[in-house]
């Protein structure tokens, strides 16, 4: 601080008594509107600090007079979200979904409802709007099923799973390695897919193959895909003779079908591990919602 | 105070500063209250006419009724942010129709500019918002407190009792009416009546309070506090108004061929040789805005002509012609000085710009009358699915999905049939609907609401020969006489 305070002749400020080739710098005082709203901020935060969440301790934090809590204003808002929420899940409870579906409002609510679980569970291998994926994840958007598309049907399959280890009730249905275990020899696996390939008007293969095929067929396949090979949903056999073939259509595809099959699985979500399962309602939900997409019977 | 020697008993010579002269002093002075002086006359007249039919047209116009039927808002000018809908009178607007408002912005933005190059800144100096607020606050400030000179010697008063009366009284009244201002601003967004119900019981939602005591603070500053620095600082309408502003445009003038050279006048004394101006400052004292309207056209001139108003006065009082400041062009003024006579006044209205601005005004008003009475009441969305884009059906037939909102803007039910136009063959499913056949389908499309269908389409694969065929949905409405068609496309492998 320089001892005599000097002012400056031209404005009548004070300088800082510094000086730099001759130029000095004024010490021209703030504004005072500045400075106001500075005081009037050193009072709002302490006013903050008493009130709100501010001072941290070691385990733990002083929470403020009101003990606001960001968490727990989530908390609360998701407790009203559920509260909102319940009128409709108090009303769908001990429905079927076949009366769910019939209330226009409950239909409304299940299908958003139902189309968030199916999101956040089912898309991963069946793709969103149900338009499943190659290699044995069936589009759930078509008007064929292998176990069944009736809301029952749809309803035990997402309960119970398919080939489930979860769950003791799951649909369980197996088709013999034919070729691999050598039940049958590769031309016989050869014959018995042209038989399948010509059900649905498919493949060259002569009358001679197709006789021995079909000898094999009814020996060997008709217990579970019917003797005019239409499937037999419960068995989880698809039907041979239309369009649809979940593991692929081509004579190689066929054969190796027959050769060794791949059996798809799918979980129990009822039962799904550490109690993570779905709830009764999310499963009626996500029944209303599959039944929806394009396919339901 | 300086009195005159000369009219002593007529005109009496203000003392005051015009900003032309206070710009001579140094940068960033702090503002100079202004104290106008209340004056009488013409402009005054038109002024107070202007300002009480804006007023009433604000404060009256949400009150007016308009009957829609049951469960629509039965005012007359309703801007329904939570509905999303505006009502003007039998017009109902929907959110994707709010290009109508666009256009009616334009065209008043259109008219401002065809006003500004016509009559100069009559939108400021008459009907502004800020000016109108501002001449009703000043004269509530010249009742309470009394005239200029009154209010200026008040003000230099140490406070005292009758000084904060007077103080306190003006406030409370200027917050009143900036109160009764903030409210009827909200009642164009929420129902006038349950609003007014709502803020004497206490019932209305925070946001509400907030927003009308917002709007009622900004009412009592802009038009209180802030005054002509609005005009000057914030706006910019005057930094821009010159760019629509030519020779021609009508603008407060002072006739400087004929008040210069200005100077005092002793009554009797000859007026040859000098100008008519007698250097009063009557018309200084009297504008809003604290300029010497003699400097010139100025960025903070609002024209609003009050100081014609008081310099016709005096003209009157030392009797020479009216008219030494008067609305007049640039053009004349040139004209004038050289002694020839001024434009006629239809050269004036019809130029260049005035002609295409009001053949822009026609031209957008007639589009949006136009829009406005086509405007189908029926509005159709069509979205294809993405997922899956198209579904393999076991009889090998090719499947696509649909979701279909259909909004009926109308009063009316509506009983439509859907087909499928562009496919040969195609069968629909519109899930929920009644159908007769497997080619169409039948709607009923409830009144004013948004409805959305599940539609589904399929094909045999045979007939489509590539991976994406146009199509579109026909909604037929026999009663209404209405077909209507919208384009989608259909997808398959
Ligand atoms: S212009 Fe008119 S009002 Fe203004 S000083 Fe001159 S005489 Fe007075
Ligand atoms: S100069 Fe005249 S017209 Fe302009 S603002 Fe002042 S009083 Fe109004």
């Amino acid at each position: 601080m320089p001892t005599k305070v000097e002012k400056d002749s031209v404005t009548g400020t004070e300088t800082t008594g510094h000086e730099w080739d001759g130029i000095k710098e004024l010490n021209t005082p703030l504004p005072k509107w500045w400075l106001y709203i500075f005081y009037a901020s050193i009072i709002w935060s302490v006013i903050y600090c008493i009130f709100m969440p501010s001072v941290p301790y070691i385990t733990g934090y002083f929470g403020g007079i009101w003990d606001y809590s960001q968490r727990a204003t989530v908390e609360e808002q998701l407790a009203a979200a559920h509260q909102r929420q319940s009128v409709f899940l108090d009303r769908m409870a001990g429905l079927s979904p076949e009366q769910v579906a019939e209330d226009p409002e409950l239909l409304t609510f299940a299908l958003a409802g139902g189309a968030a679980a199916f999101a956040d569970n089912c898309a991963p291998c069946h793709a969103l709007g149900g338009a499943g994926n190659p290699g044995g994840y069936p589009v759930l958007a078509d008007d064929d099923w292998l176990w069944g598309g009736t809301m029952d049907d749809i309803m035990v399959t997402i309960r119970h799973g398919i080939r489930s280890d979860l769950d003791t009730n799951t649909r369980l249905a197996t088709m013999p390695n034919f070729g691999s275990d050598g039940l049958l020899s590769r031309e016989q696996v050869a014959a018995v897919a042209d038989y399948v390939l010509s059900l649905s008007g498919h493949g060259d293969a002569g009358a001679e193959t197709l006789a021995e095929g079909a000898e094999i067929f009814a020996a060997q396949c008709v217990s579970c895909h019917g003797a005019d090979g239409t499937g037999l949903h419960e068995f989880g056999a698809p039907n041979l003779t239309d369009a649809i073939w979940l593991y692929g259509g081509e004579r190689s595809e066929v054969i190796a079908q027959v050769n060794h099959p791949r059996l798809g699985v799918m979980p129990a979500w009822e039962e799904r591990a550490n109690g993570q399962g779905l709830d009764d309602t999310t499963i009626r939900m996500l029944t209303v919602y599959v039944h929806s997409l394009g396919g339901g019977e | 105070m300086n009195t005159t020697q000369a009219h002593p008993e007529v005109v009496q010579s203000e003392d005051v500063l015009s900003r032309q002269e206070q710009r001579s002093q140094p940068l960033y002075t702090g503002r100079v209250k202004v104290y106008p002086k209340a004056v009488s006359g013409r402009v005054r007249r038109v002024k107070w006419a202007v300002l009480g039919l804006c007023l009433a047209l604000y404060y009256l116009l949400p009150w007016v009724r308009w009957d829609r039927g049951p469960n629509l808002p039965d005012q007359a000018v309703l801007l329904d942010l939570p509905n999303r809908r505006f009502y003007l009178f039998w017009i109902e607007i929907w959110p994707q129709e709010i290009y109508y408002l666009t256009a009616l912005l334009i065209i008043a933005s259109f008219t401002l500019f065809m006003a500004t190059s016509i009559g100069g800144r009559v939108w400021c100096g008459f009907t502004c918002p800020q000016t109108v607020w501002t001449d009703l606050f000043m004269k509530v400030e010249h009742w309470i407190e009394g005239d200029r000179n009154a209010r200026m010697r008040l003000d230099a008063q140490p406070m005292s009792g009758s000084k904060l009366t007077r103080k306190l009284a003006k406030h409370a009244v200027w917050l009143l009416i900036s109160l009764l201002t903030g409210g009827a601003w909200i009642m164009y967004f929420v129902d006038a009546p349950h609003l007014v119900t709502g803020f004497v019981t206490g019932g209305l939602d925070p946001v509400t309070y907030f927003f009308i005591f917002l709007f009622t603070g900004t009412t009592y500053m802009l038009a209180g506090m802030a005054r002509e620095q609005v005009c000057t600082y914030m706006c910019p309408w005057p930094r821009f108004q010159a760019a629509l502003l030519d020779e021609d445009s009508l603008v407060v003038t002072y006739r400087q061929w004929r008040g210069e050279p200005r100077g005092k006048h002793k009554k009797g004394q000859s007026w040859e040789g000098r100008g008519d101006c007698i250097d009063c400052k009557q018309c200084v004292s009297v504008c809003p805005t604290g300029i010497d309207i003699r400097d010139g056209i100025q960025l903070e001139c609002i024209g609003c002509g009050l100081c014609i108003d008081a310099c016709d006065g005096v003209m009157a009082k030392v009797d020479r012609p009216l008219g030494l400041i008067a609305f007049d062009s640039e053009r004349n003024q040139r004209l004038n000085a050289a002694g020839l006579p001024p434009v006629s006044r239809r050269s004036r209205l019809v130029r260049p710009r005035t002609i295409i601005y009001a053949f822009l005004i026609t031209g957008i008003t007639l589009a949006l009358l136009t829009a406005l009475t086509l405007r189908s009441q029926l509005d159709v969305n069509v979205l294809h699915d993405r997922n899956p884009l198209f579904v393999t059906l076991s009889d090998g037939s090719i499947r696509n999905g649909y979701t279909i909102h259909v909004l009926n803007m109308g009063q009316e039910e509506r009983q439509m049939t859907l087909t499928v136009d562009g496919l040969p063959g195609a069968e629909i499913t519109v899930v929920g609907a009644e159908q007769d056949d497997a080619v169409s389908a039948r709607l009923n499309v409830t009144s004013d609401a948004v409805l959305t269908y599940r539609v589904f389409v399929s094909v045999p694969a045979d007939v489509l020969d590539e991976n994406a065929t146009d199509i579109a949905f026909v909604f037929d409405d026999p009663d209404a006489g209405l077909v209507s068609s919208h384009d989608s496309v259909f997808r398959g492998p």
